[in-house]
């Protein structure tokens, strides 16, 4: 063990404990395929760990002690729980009432709303299909973020930004201004494995009155998902599982 | 009733003694009922009812006496101490020693003993044992990491003993 170690054994209880951030962990891992010393103190530690989880758990309570606690805690539990719950589910009843009344209002303006996400989600998946059928999908084809983005500036009224993927399934091939309801917008295509998913960012303004909140939603089968950030509303649409959709999702967000 | 055997266990732990565990237990179940309201929804209830069990605990008998054997490391808890520079194979337990390691925990001051038996038999976070025992959270390392050693030297100190013998 050189001075090096050091630094790594005073992380290794941590590490064992499952306690170290991800990225350090790692680095830890990495280090410990490398290093015999440090790895075998990590055994030893593991297995002192495993010795007193088996040692620790020693004693069993005897059935007439646990018999005798039932009891005394049925005895009470009626006072003790029943004093918490029954402001509680009242308070939930008032909410659903008031929620049936707001409801009842905004059922006709839902209504209307969902309607027009609807026909914008069905425009939307009538745009991916095209590009999956297109033989020039893209026009600016490139994995790199800082060739997509540039190529963007001049055509679309707004600027957005692209995440990296290098620890991630996903591949950027491209992207191309796509309209919709007459106001031009990005599209930019990924693949992950074998399929294709459109991401499609639009000036808010130019939707109309669609619903802004986050929607997790399919249409024609393809699987959707929507949310705003700063006056753009983004939408991912492919035909890749739901998880995976989640996943390019939270990176695009992430780039914001 | 959550975590009956496992609030057991701890409590003949931090005891030693079953008849004493058995009233700690019983104890811990009556003040946590009564006081159920000033539970946060939300918040780790396993937490909250270790830390009744270890409250009630220490301002029993024995845990006055155990709190008054505090040992003199616990002082300066912030720093961590080096680690230990034995070759791997000195310390590598056997799988049978687990009888050993009993006898060592036995040893310990409760301190380490329930730092430990949180972190490894309840599995409990950093974040969860931190808010059980009510000390921040660099303390939960470094008093973890001195009771793992304390443990590691009792349990040596007595493998040489029966060794002799």
């Amino acid at each position: 063990m050189n001075m090096a170690c050091d630094s790594w054994t005073e992380k290794l209880d941590a590490y064992l404990d499952g306690e170290l951030a991800p990225a350090e962990a790692r680095a830890l891992r990495e280090h410990l395929r490398g290093c015999s010393a440090c790895a075998a103190e990590s055994l030893s530690r593991v297995q002192l760990k495993r010795a007193v989880q088996t040692a620790g758990q020693r004693f069993t309570p005897d059935p007439a002690f646990r018999a005798r606690i039932e009891k005394s805690v049925a005895g009470r539990k009626s006072a003790g729980w029943n004093r918490f719950w029954f402001p509680a589910l009242a308070g939930a009843m008032a909410l659903v009432i008031v929620g049936a009344v707001f409801l009842h209002l905004n059922r006709d303006r839902q209504a209307q709303q969902q309607r027009s996400e609807q026909r914008l989600l069905g425009e939307l998946a009538d745009l991916h299909v095209a590009t999956l059928a297109s033989a020039n999908p893209v026009d600016v084809v490139s994995t790199d973020r800082h060739t997509v983005k540039p190529w963007f500036a001049g055509k679309i009224p707004f600027t957005f930004n692209l995440p990296e993927l290098q620890d991630s399934p996903f591949t950027l091939i491209g992207g191309k201004v796509s309209y919709l309801n007459q106001s031009p917008g990005a599209e930019l295509i990924f693949r992950v494995r074998q399929h294709q998913i459109s991401v499609f960012i639009f000036q808010e303004q130019a939707l109309g009155d669609t619903r802004a909140e986050d929607a997790v939603q399919s249409a024609l089968s393809f699987n959707v998902r929507s949310w705003s950030h700063n006056g753009l509303r983004y939408f991912v649409i492919g035909d890749a599982s739901a998880a995976d959709l989640d996943k390019l999702s939270e990176l695009m967000k992430s780039a914001g | 009733m959550p975590h009956f055997e496992r609030l057991y266990n701890f409590a003949c732990w931090l005891t030693e003694d079953r008849q004493e565990a058995e009233d700690l237990v019983q104890e811990t179940y009556a003040k946590a009922l009564r006081g159920f309201s000033s539970f946060q929804q939300g918040t780790n209830f396993r937490a909250w009812i270790y830390k009744i069990l270890r409250n009630t605990f220490l301002t029993s008998r024995t845990g006055l006496k155990a709190a008054a054997t505090v040992p003199l490391d616990l002082e300066g808890d912030e720093q961590i101490l080096p680690t230990l520079k034995e070759t791997p194979e000195s310390i590598l337990l056997q799988r049978s020693d687990w009888q050993l390691v009993q006898q060592a925990l036995e040893q310990l001051p409760v301190a380490y003993r329930e730092v430990l038996l949180l972190c490894e038999v309840e599995e409990m976070s950093y974040q969860e044992i931190s808010s059980t025992l009510a000390i921040p959270l660099g303390t939960v390392m470094s008093r973890l990491s001195r009771a793992r050693q304390a443990l590691r030297a009792a349990a040596q100190k007595m493998q040489v003993v029966g060794a002799k013998t």
